[in-house]
């Protein structure tokens, strides 16, 4: 697009929405930055789509604030904020062919066939649509993909200052789907339009963002970039909804060295990451992903490293890793990650049954924000 | 960046009725209102007044022409009208269900053969009943025929008779029954039946114990949509039955025209318009206890 | 659920198909028969047609007939929309309510419509005539129409009026632009039915009109009762003929746009 965008910036204040008498969205507040990329993360029902409707207008708030640019927009319709939305289902109109569908909100502004023209078909191309030959078809004629880029098609060619998206990558296959998700990225990065993303899929909010907000029943449990929502999860639902954890549970302690150790139920101790808001004796809980984990023999652990004993239950081949399921001796069962290094004729490395210590580095775990 | 256009004060008044459903409901909720629920009120109002001079009412409250219908005679013909719109039904149901049946199993020309159904369905229910006048008069067809055929010596008396009475009934209630079916039966999931074939059933058993059940739905309805209509009918007994037989939709039209006594009418239609009430009551209730029995 | 038929049931079905359709053909060929009285037929000719356009009754009839019939379609059908559009797009308390009692005008006895309506003109004190034939047609044609527009709507996704709201179009443009056109196969068929519904009506109209504004029915009806000759034959025909065309019209239209 010739013209410089203005990309907007989005506040939520203390929004909420309740659908017979069910919160859908409870006491929301979020900042979303000019120009990033935006995911709402969560598992259906957490009130994502909820926000995203909110923002867009087709639903409003019954309480809080929707700031668009600095300028509450709570009583302003759909129509009259600045931003263009992807459906779930694309809801391209069937009546109407591709170059109408794309040229639907141009012609609502009143722009003459001339000056729409041109840019119906710089949108197509910027979807990689050839306009001769998609100009003319029906929606009935494309493919699911082909459909796809039409919707983003006709919400850009509008110039939004914010874009809407709607799980648009639902109904379409893994490998397309990987495509169109750097696409996206690409044009968000290209076009530098505000992406507000919606979607329970979380590898694809760890591709496309710059940051996510991960939400669940209603509320936001933390707001961060990929790494940091991976890395550091804050809470129990975060640590599990992205990527897997493992779950440990303890007292903390003082310990020799002046750090912070947990004590397990069962006496191990586990030296903690550096951490401040700790007291003696408080409960605390610790995520520790798969691939940080590691096996080993009985005395074979590093020096520095925290380890548990545990028996092999179940050794899973999945191509990339092989996952271990070992059981702790408080009965919990552990998942380790381990890097596939060539599986075919070799036996494998640990077998069910076998006594082993689990281990990893001390900085490698989370302690997680008290239920 | 081009800016979105303005909207005038008029259009924005628009905008706003087209959001609420109140200015949506109002013509169609109002008119339904005034011109069906009201009069329907006033209906009720007169049935219970007292009769006046020119057969109008007069003011007061009275029971009497409710106390009527316990008068044998006009027992007599609530029993005979409910008796035959029951027959009706009956006759309806066993001839529509195969019917409706060959069609959900008909496959392309399916839209032919409800079309067929549809067209006797919509066309003018006065026509109907005069083509079956024509049939079955003393000088009609179907006696010229039997006549030329030398099957008889003289014209057999059809008309006026209940027997014409029913076969115009049926003959004018007949698609009600078969369309509901048919849509019952054509929601019927086909993997049922192979389920069913699958595990051991044959063709007779499959009907009896998978497509008659689930059909019920669509039966219920049919039924109903005969049975409370053809409660209220009158122009078949009165074309075809002569003024010998009447039904209770017969009194409503003689009490409100030859007879001048609208209480009374009234009355009579309130004891019609119960029957049809209940009969959607029993429809409605039905429908919401049978999963995804809409019809 | 397809397979072939026991032959018994064939047989009833073509019965059936027999019973509903024969009185109707006989009735047809039997408005082209020469001999006025007998059931036999004596030749082929058009003058019972010929005799309808000389009766001035006939023809006053018709033209009752269209002018109600048109007036009712219109305000129906619009009314008609507006409340399935209602029904179907807005939540609102008493919802489920009015949808229930949508039907009962359905299935109200046509003979209790016409004297509810006959009350309320006597009370009023209105002169009865085209105008109270137009209302009571409307009053019953309502309902009609809202069930098939509503039934159309459900049909339709709400997301493509979402999507044209986010696209800038504000809800008048919504509705011009998007849910009419998608929404007109439905309307068009509740007007044709809303039509079919006027034109052929009987009970009601003879009830609530007055004695200088008889439709085509009632003048048929009066024939039906007094007449032997063909002529009733011929009016009979056109009806039919007229009905089975708009009839026609409409299942092709529901049809054509199916999914």
């Amino acid at each position: 697009m010739a013209h410089p965008l203005a990309p907007a910036a989005v506040e939520f204040r203390g929004v909420t929405k309740a659908f017979n008498g069910v919160p859908a969205v409870d006491q929301l507040s979020l900042r979303i930055r000019p120009g990033e990329f935006f995911s709402l993360l969560g598992p259906s029902g957490c009130g994502k789509t909820t926000t995203l409707r909110l923002l867009a207008g087709l639903e409003a708030p019954d309480a809080g604030e929707v700031v668009i640019d600095g300028r509450v927009v709570n009583a302003l319709r759909p129509y009259e904020r600045r931003l263009s939305m992807v459906f779930q289902n694309y809801a391209l109109f069937p009546h109407l062919t591709v170059e109408r569908n794309v040229a639907f909100g141009l012609e609502e502004r009143g722009l003459s066939r001339q000056a729409i023209r041109p840019r119906v078909e710089e949108a197509l191309g910027l979807v990689r649509l050839e306009p001769a030959t998609f100009a003319r078809r029906l929606p009935a004629q494309l493919s699911g993909g082909q459909r796809q880029r039409v919707a983003l098609a006709r919400a850009l060619v509008l110039e939004p200052g914010i874009l809407l998206l709607d799980e648009p990558l639902g109904a379409i296959d893994l490998q397309l789907r990987k495509a169109m998700q750097l696409e996206l990225r690409a044009l968000n990065r290209r076009l530098g339009i505000t992406f507000v993303y919606v979607t329970h899929d979380q590898e694809e909010a760890l591709t496309m963002s710059d940051r996510i907000a991960v939400m669940d029943q209603a509320r936001v449990a933390q707001v961060g970039t990929p790494a940091e929502v991976y890395e550091n999860p804050r809470t129990a639902f975060v640590a599990r909804f992205i990527g897997e954890s493992n779950l440990l549970e303890g007292r903390a302690e003082r310990g020799d060295t002046g750090g912070w150790v947990m004590r397990t139920p069962e006496g191990d101790g586990i030296a903690l990451p550096s951490h401040d808001a700790l007291r003696a004796g408080q409960p605390v809980r610790l995520a520790i992903r798969p691939e940080w984990l590691d096996l080993f023999t009985p005395g074979t652990v590093p020096a520095g490293e925290n380890a548990l004993p545990a028996t092999v239950c179940e050794v899973i081949y999945l191509g990339e890793t092989l996952h271990v399921l070992a059981e702790l001796p408080s009965g919990a069962t552990i998942r380790v990650a381990l890097r596939n290094e060539g599986q075919l004729g070799k036996p494998l490395p640990w077998t069910p049954g076998q006594a082993v210590m689990v281990g990893w580095l001390p900085e490698d775990c989370q302690v997680l924000e008290a239920p | 960046m081009t800016p979105a256009r303005r909207r005038g004060r008029l259009r924005r008044i628009v905008n706003g009725a087209l959001r609420r459903p109140g200015p949506l409901l109002v013509p169609a909720g109002g008119w339904l209102l005034l011109f069906f629920a009201l009069p329907l009120a006033i209906m009720a109002a007169y049935s219970v007044m007292p009769r006046g001079t020119y057969g109008g009412v007069d003011p007061g409250f009275t029971l009497e022409h409710y106390a009527r219908f316990f008068d044998p005679l006009y027992l007599s013909m609530l029993q005979r009208t409910t008796v035959t719109a029951l027959v009706c039904t009956a006759i309806c149901l066993l001839l529509g269900y195969p019917v409706a049946y060959a069609i959900a199993r008909a496959g392309p020309r399916k839209n032919l053969l409800l079309l067929l159904v549809v067209l006797p369905f919509w066309s003018s229910f006065l026509v109907r009943t005069f083509a079956m006048i024509f049939l079955l008069r003393d000088s009609g067809f179907i006696n010229g025929l039997l006549l030329r055929l030398g099957l008889i010596d003289a014209p057999l008396t059809l008309l006026y008779t209940p027997f014409a009475v029913m076969v115009g009934l049926v003959y004018t209630f007949l698609p009600f029954m078969i369309l509901p079916v048919y849509a019952s039966l054509e929601r019927l999931d086909p993997s049922l039946l192979e389920a069913g074939a699958v595990l051991g059933a044959r063709p007779a058993a499959r009907f009896r114990r998978i497509v008659l059940p689930l059909s019920m739905p669509g039966v219920v309805a049919g039924c109903l949509l005969v049975f409370v209509p053809a409660l209220g009918s009158f122009i078949p007994s009165d074309l075809l039955g002569g003024a010998k037989h009447m039904l209770i939709g017969n009194l409503v039209q003689n009490q409100f025209t030859a007879a001048r006594n609208w209480p009374f009418g009234s009355a009579a239609s309130f004891v019609v318009m119960l029957a049809v009430l209940l009969g959607v009551l029993l429809y409605l209730r039905q429908r919401d206890r049978m999963p995804g029995g809409t019809v | 659920m397809s397979g072939r038929l026991p032959r018994w049931l064939g047989v009833v079905v073509a019965g059936v198909y027999l019973f509903l359709h024969l009185p109707l053909l006989v009735l047809i060929a039997f408005s082209f028969n020469e001999s006025r009285f007998s059931a036999a037929w004596t030749g082929f000719t058009l003058e019972w047609y010929r005799r309808l356009l000389e009766r001035e009754d006939i023809l006053l009839g018709l033209r009752n007939s269209l002018i109600v019939g048109l007036t009712t379609t219109a305000l129906a059908t619009l009314g008609g929309t507006l409340l399935a559009l209602a029904l179907a797009r807005h939540r609102f308390r008493g919802r489920r309510v009015a949808e229930s009692l949508l039907y009962v005008p359905l299935v109200t006895p046509e003979i209790v419509v016409g004297i509810s309506l006959l009350s309320l003109f006597a009370a009023v004190r209105i002169s009865l005539g085209l105008g109270t034939i137009i209302v009571a047609h409307v009053a019953f044609c309502l309902s009609f129409v809202t069930v098939v527009v509503r039934a159309r709507l459900a049909d339709m996704d709400s997301a493509l009026e979402e999507a044209a709201l986010t696209l800038g179009a504000d809800e008048l443009s919504v509705f011009r632009r998007v849910t009419l056109p998608q929404l007109a196969p439905g309307i068009a068929a509740g007007a044709l039915l809303a039509f079919i519904l006027s034109f052929d009506d009987y009970v009601i109209t003879s009830l609530v009109a007055g004695s200088g504004s008889s439709t085509l029915p009632v003048v048929v009806y009066g024939m039906v009762r007094r007449t032997i000759e063909p002529t009733v034959n011929a009016i009979s025909t056109i009806v039919l003929v007229v009905t089975a065309v708009l009839i026609y019209l409409a299942d092709r239209l529901s049809r054509g746009y199916a999914r």
